[in-house]
């Protein structure tokens, strides 16, 4: 052993080693590993190079298993460990919010040609994008369902509704709510073969997520882009002229869903 | 350099825990010798929900040491300005007693690699992290506290020891050092040097925080051992020594068990704590 803390080495023309020599071999298991790099006698070494190429592919698959951990059981944890070591190569995180990771990948599975026969896993992933968006989604105080009793029906109608910050909503052609608690829920029924646009809330600090229908998502489409009430309801009646808003705004109101209104007159 | 007055109050010299978000109800009932909690400072940057609960609630019975694993000090790029915010965001509602980075560096571009990565010891680089180091305090409004990498390989183009390199950025920008000595002794013997020189060169008299963790075992290429720094079991014997080995010199000082993956019950975290708490006992107070 050296009595030194640091094996200095020679003066002279040392390779030098760049940051973005560095990037790139790390990310491609077929470069070679970067000059200047050496273990402490001086000798070139793959194997040492490699903790750090394996300590960001570990990481970065790490991170979509906890973000995605239905994604992974629908495709059992080898195929999804080979999805997501793909996905890492081609998208590394571009911000150091690893509670975020993976907004890209409904978008790379829309192209990923060997799970194009499951149509339905990029909804999937985009609930589960969703969950963590309102886990991590700024406090908010719920509206008083009083100040909404009190407003006579055609003000009401006229009324904007202001979402929670942790409210998602994620329109599917897929049954992707009874997908997601067939594989949360021990007990859960088999899914059925319909769309299911899903509502998260998040009543105190567990995101919860519901089933929609078409009619009741295309409301809460309308009301997240701003309409009023009445705006809202029309959307809603072209998908089903029976709609009632009465279960949904309920629900809305238990999960502290809504915190403030506007008024017209406001 | 800082300005000394905006120095804020230190962590206690005694034992703290990486924060888990499992062990919540077991700290506040049963903690043992932790008075302190570091957190990782990213995953603090949300924008609400249970982990600012928790935090908000741990704070009122624990010292904090916000801890960021993100703002690639070492890197080639300026600092991100976004992340610098959060960061100055965080430590302002949370006002913790430490706020501690790494040398090493992490994005690149607009990349974030999720990994602390090795920089070579050089002056340009000395200039560089002094000037991101300046930057970071400067925002912060508060000394910061840089921990020592734990390396797999060498640079051949560094003309520093890393001992001298953090001593001259202590001379340079007034920070801090967190002296990590499970990635002293990784280092010492990935890199063939006693762990023991490393300490006798290294700036004891600045350290602010030292952590204790677990390796992995391995070898290189020739056959040479390789250690990784994993945070995933107890620390190895070696470890406890030099934490000895660094308390007869620094005196008592806030000291941390680091266990981030496979993360153990809490009897198993907290019996790491308590042989830290009996490593602080035989220092002589300072």
């Amino acid at each position: 052993m050296l009595p030194v803390p640091w094996p200095l080495c020679p003066p002279g023309d040392a390779m030098t080693t760049t940051q973005a020599e560095f990037r790139a071999a790390l990310l491609d298991p077929a470069r070679a590993v970067p000059d200047g790099l050496t273990d402490p006698k001086g000798e070139p070494t793959s194997r040492r190079f490699a903790v750090y190429r394996n300590n960001v592919t570990v990481a970065l698959i790490d991170a979509l298993r906890t973000g995605f951990p239905v994604l992974c059981k629908l495709l059992g944890d080898q195929n999804f460990d080979q999805l997501a070591r793909l996905f890492a190569r081609a998208h590394p995180p571009t911000s150091p919010l690893m509670m975020h990771y993976g907004e890209a990948l409904p978008a790379f599975l829309d192209d990923f040609e060997p799970l194009a026969h499951i149509a339905y896993l990029q909804d999937v992933a985009r609930l589960e994008l969703a969950l963590r968006r309102a886990y991590h989604a700024a406090d908010s105080t719920a509206l008083d369902p009083a100040r909404l009793g009190a407003l006579a029906p055609d003000v009401l109608m006229q009324t904007r509704l202001h979402l929670s910050p942790a409210v998602q909503l994620v329109h599917s052609r897929w049954p992707i709510h009874d997908i997601w608690r067939y594989n949360t829920q021990a007990d859960a029924p088999k899914p059925r073969g319909i769309a299911q646009p899903v509502l998260v809330t998040r009543a105190a600090f567990d995101p919860e997520p519901h089933a929609l229908t078409l009619a009741q998502a295309a409301w809460l489409q309308a009301i997240v882009e701003n309409a009023p009430l009445e705006k809202a309801v029309d959307a809603a009646t072209a998908h089903d002229a029976e709609f009632d808003l009465g279960p949904l705004l309920t629900l809305l109101i238990q999960q502290n869903a809504l915190t403030d209104i506007s008024t017209p007159k406001d | 350099m800082l300005d000394a007055t905006l120095t804020p109050p230190r962590l206690p010299a005694a034992p703290g825990v990486g924060y888990k978000a499992q062990h919540f109800a077991d700290l506040r009932e049963a903690p043992g010798p932790v008075k302190w909690l570091e957190v990782h400072a990213e995953n603090y940057m949300g924008d609400g929900g249970r982990p600012h609960a928790q935090l908000r609630a741990l704070r009122e019975d624990f010292a904090i040491s916000v801890h960021g694993v993100g703002l690639s000090i070492g890197g080639e790029g300026r600092l991100d300005p976004d992340h610098l915010g959060r960061l100055k965001h965080l430590v302002a509602w949370l006002e913790p007693a430490s706020f501690s980075e790494h040398l090493a560096w992490s994005t690149h571009g607009a990349e974030f690699l999720d990994d602390l990565l090795p920089l070579p010891y050089t002056d340009a680089t000395l200039t560089r992290v002094a000037d991101h180091i300046d930057e970071v305090q400067e925002v912060l409004g508060r000394r910061m506290l840089l921990e020592n990498p734990s390396s797999y390989l060498a640079f051949a183009e560094s003309t520093w020891s890393e001992t001298d390199f953090l001593a001259e950025l202590v001379r340079r920008t007034g920070c801090g050092l967190l002296l990590d000595v499970n990635n002293v002794f990784i280092s010492a013997t990935n890199l063939d040097y006693t762990p023991q020189s490393y300490l006798d060169a290294y700036p004891l008299a600045a350290v602010g925080e030292i952590h204790v963790g677990g390796h992995d075992e391995d070898e290189d290429d020739h056959g040479a051992p390789l250690l990784i720094d994993s945070h995933g079991r107890e620390a190895a014997e070696p470890v406890w020594a030099l934490l000895d080995h660094a308390l007869a010199g620094t005196g008592p000082a806030p000291v941390l068990v680091e266990w981030d993956n496979d993360v153990p019950n809490w009897p198993t975290l907290r019996a790491e704590a308590e042989r830290a708490a009996s490593a602080l006992a035989s220092v002589p107070a300072g």
